[in-house]
């Protein structure tokens, strides 16, 4: 550590202004404070400071994701197996797992971070830090069986499209991570969904759907037939993207990001409320047999649970005001499961539902703060009449 | 197209060569002045029918123009509007005909875009803007160079669009064999609307920063 940070001080001057590598300032602040805390303090008047900035915020978030990281790896390499129906070893499984997924974050990181690095060059900024959680989120919410230069693509889209052209991290409309997946979904919907894409190799009495398109191929054949039960659902041993088959490690992300105060429990709790109220209302006037299915499925399936603890708590993209995360997390559950149910060419709806919602989401905000300010102008006393 | 002359002027004064290079850049009708935005995004799926599209909004543009400027004096301001209409109309119809005569397949893609050249927000912004102020050689020349500048983006929006979208360029296939043998897959993103969007506002992004003057003061 000792050493390092000797090294780090030797080398400093050259990037600092007049210095030999001036140009990329940003990239060695970005490595030194990536390492080393910030020794910048305030100068004058008394300000209270917390040691957590940006970079630990965004590591905070990526540990939550490691529980679901760990065992969608598991469970690339479980479906693997028991589609070509053999026993495998618990390793095994890890093995095959991570072999197919690394690759896909390391790509993702590359990617984004090159663009990141570049942008921050030539617009003399300092690299951000946002990409850190993008980085992984959107590996997690591939397919395991992902093209890797698909993934270098969306990463490439979002990151410019979808975050640099409004400003960079922080100005972003729409969350980058879900932009990269919304983009591979219309660019090339044969990869990213149906039920062929999960898993590659298959025997063919194996069925690779997942919990949602069974759930939508009921609406034809009259009733849904899961080949899963609620319990696999839930701890995940089911087919899907990676991070978001099981809702079990996605719950322990969600109480690490709602004990630091890093994703707001508000926005989760509303989405999750919101679901089970539109699939509650949809199983009273239910029609066909996906209408039918137990309001309370809704969370298990798809990226349903994914979704709502790590995507719309995305504080750029989210709703700031204590009512307006309600009304936006709700509107988000009520939106994922409409879609679903009632849109057949759409399988999940979280993607579309979250994305429509952080558009909305400063309008919200607009009429909270108005109301607000109307409701205190109503307190106000009355002006005495002269 | 005969035109009347201005004798004092010659025909391609450095005057006239504004107008008509103007629009290429720094006064392009849909990256700056972002009219006539809905074509754009509903005929470059592939480069024949934007091709053609921007042809025949080119000669409506132009030859409107020249009509109106010649009328300008006799127009009674208060129906100005409806007499330019009944002008721009004309010309679709004819150019309408013109397409399904000759070049039928195109016609049918482009289906009802041609007759919506009506209601392109260019055409009636030069008429008002240009048209019923100037003379009819600079309006037309100016007719010719907005035609030019919208046709020059549609051209490049459907270039994109088509090679990414579907592998070809004009309906040839241009993506070499061995690409997709590699796992390439055309990109369906590229044939709905949203990209069109996207990829013009790629465009206008480097249209700005290569004109800094182009950039509003915020």
């Amino acid at each position: 550590m000792k050493s390092l940070r000797t090294y780090l001080d030797k080398i400093k001057p050259q990037f600092q202004k007049g210095g030999k590598f001036e140009k990329l300032h940003s990239t060695f602040e970005a490595f030194e404070t990536f390492l080393f805390v910030p020794d910048k303090s305030t100068s004058r008047g008394s300000h209270i400071r917390d040691s957590i900035d940006m970079k630990r915020t965004m590591s905070v978030v990526v540990i939550a994701m490691i529980p679901a990281l760990l065992f969608g790896i598991w469970n690339a390499g479980h479906q693997h197996f028991l589609s070509l129906g053999e026993a495998a070893a618990f390793w095994d499984k890890v093995l095959f797992g991570a072999v197919k997924i690394v690759p896909i974050i390391v790509v993702s990181y590359i990617t984004g971070l090159a663009i990141e690095f570049i942008f921050a060059q030539i617009r003399g900024h300092e690299v951000n830090e946002g990409f850190l959680v993008s980085g992984m989120l959107i590996p997690l919410v591939m397919p395991p069986d992902v093209p890797l230069w698909m993934v270098a693509v969306a990463t490439a889209f979002a990151v410019v499209i979808g975050k640099e052209v409004f400003g960079g991290t922080g100005m972003n409309i729409l969350n980058p991570a879900l932009t990269a997946r919304a983009f591979l979904f219309f660019a090339y919907p044969a990869q990213m969904s149906g039920d062929k894409v999960w898993i590659a190799e298959k025997a063919d009495a194996f069925s690779g759907a997942t919990p949602l398109a069974e759930a939508a191929a009921g609406v034809g054949s009259g009733a849904v037939h899961f080949s899963h039960s609620l319990s696999d659902m839930f701890l995940g041993f089911i087919p899907g993207s990676i991070g978001e088959t099981s809702t079990l490690a996605i719950l322990i992300g969600a109480v690490i990001l709602a004990f630091t105060g890093v994703g707001s429990l508000r926005i989760m709790v509303s989405v999750a409320l919101g679901g089970l109220f539109m699939g509650g209302l949809l199983n009273v006037f239910a029609v066909n047999a996906f209408m039918e299915v137990p309001f309370y499925y809704h969370l298990v399936m798809g990226g349903f649970a994914f979704g709502a603890v790590f995507m719309a708590t995305d504080p750029v993209t989210a709703s700031q005001t204590a009512k307006g995360k309600i009304i936006y997390g709700f509107l988000i559950g009520v939106m994922a499961v409409l879609i679903r149910v009632l849109n057949p060419a759409y399988p999940e709806g979280m993607m579309l539902a979250i994305l429509l919602l952080n558009v909305f989401a400063p309008l919200i905000d607009h009429y909270v703060v108005e109301g607000n300010i109307k409701r205190r102008l109503k307190r106000l006393p009355k002006p005495v009449k002269a | 197209m005969s035109s009347e002359k201005t004798e004092r002027e010659p025909m391609f004064s450095a005057k006239t060569k504004k107008l008509l290079i103007g629009p290429l850049n720094k006064d392009n009708p849909i990256t700056v002045q972002v009219l006539g935005i809905c074509s754009a995004l509903a005929v470059t799926v592939k480069l024949e029918p934007a091709f053609v599209m921007a042809v025949s909004v080119m000669v409506v543009t132009a030859m409107s123009n020249l009509l109106i400027s010649l009328l300008r004096n006799t127009i009674p301001p208060r129906i100005r509007i409806i007499v330019q209409l009944v002008v721009i109309a004309a010309l679709v119809i004819l150019v309408d005909q013109v397409l399904k005569a000759y070049v039928y397949d195109v016609s049918k893609q482009l289906s009802v875009f041609v007759g919506l050249i009506i209601t392109n927000c260019i055409i009636m912004g030069r008429l008002e803007a240009f048209a019923m102020a100037n003379k009819p050689w600079d309006s037309f020349v100016d007719g010719i160079g907005n035609g030019l500048g919208y046709g020059i983006i549609l051209i490049i929006v459907a270039f994109f669009r088509e090679l990414l979208g579907s592998g070809t360029i004009w309906g040839f296939h241009v993506m070499p064999k061995a690409f997709y043998d590699m796992g390439y897959v055309n990109n369906g993103m590229m044939i709905l609307p949203p990209m069109a969007l996207v990829v013009v506002g790629i465009i206008i992004w480097v249209q700005r920063s290569r004109n800094p003057e182009l950039q509003e003061e915020n």
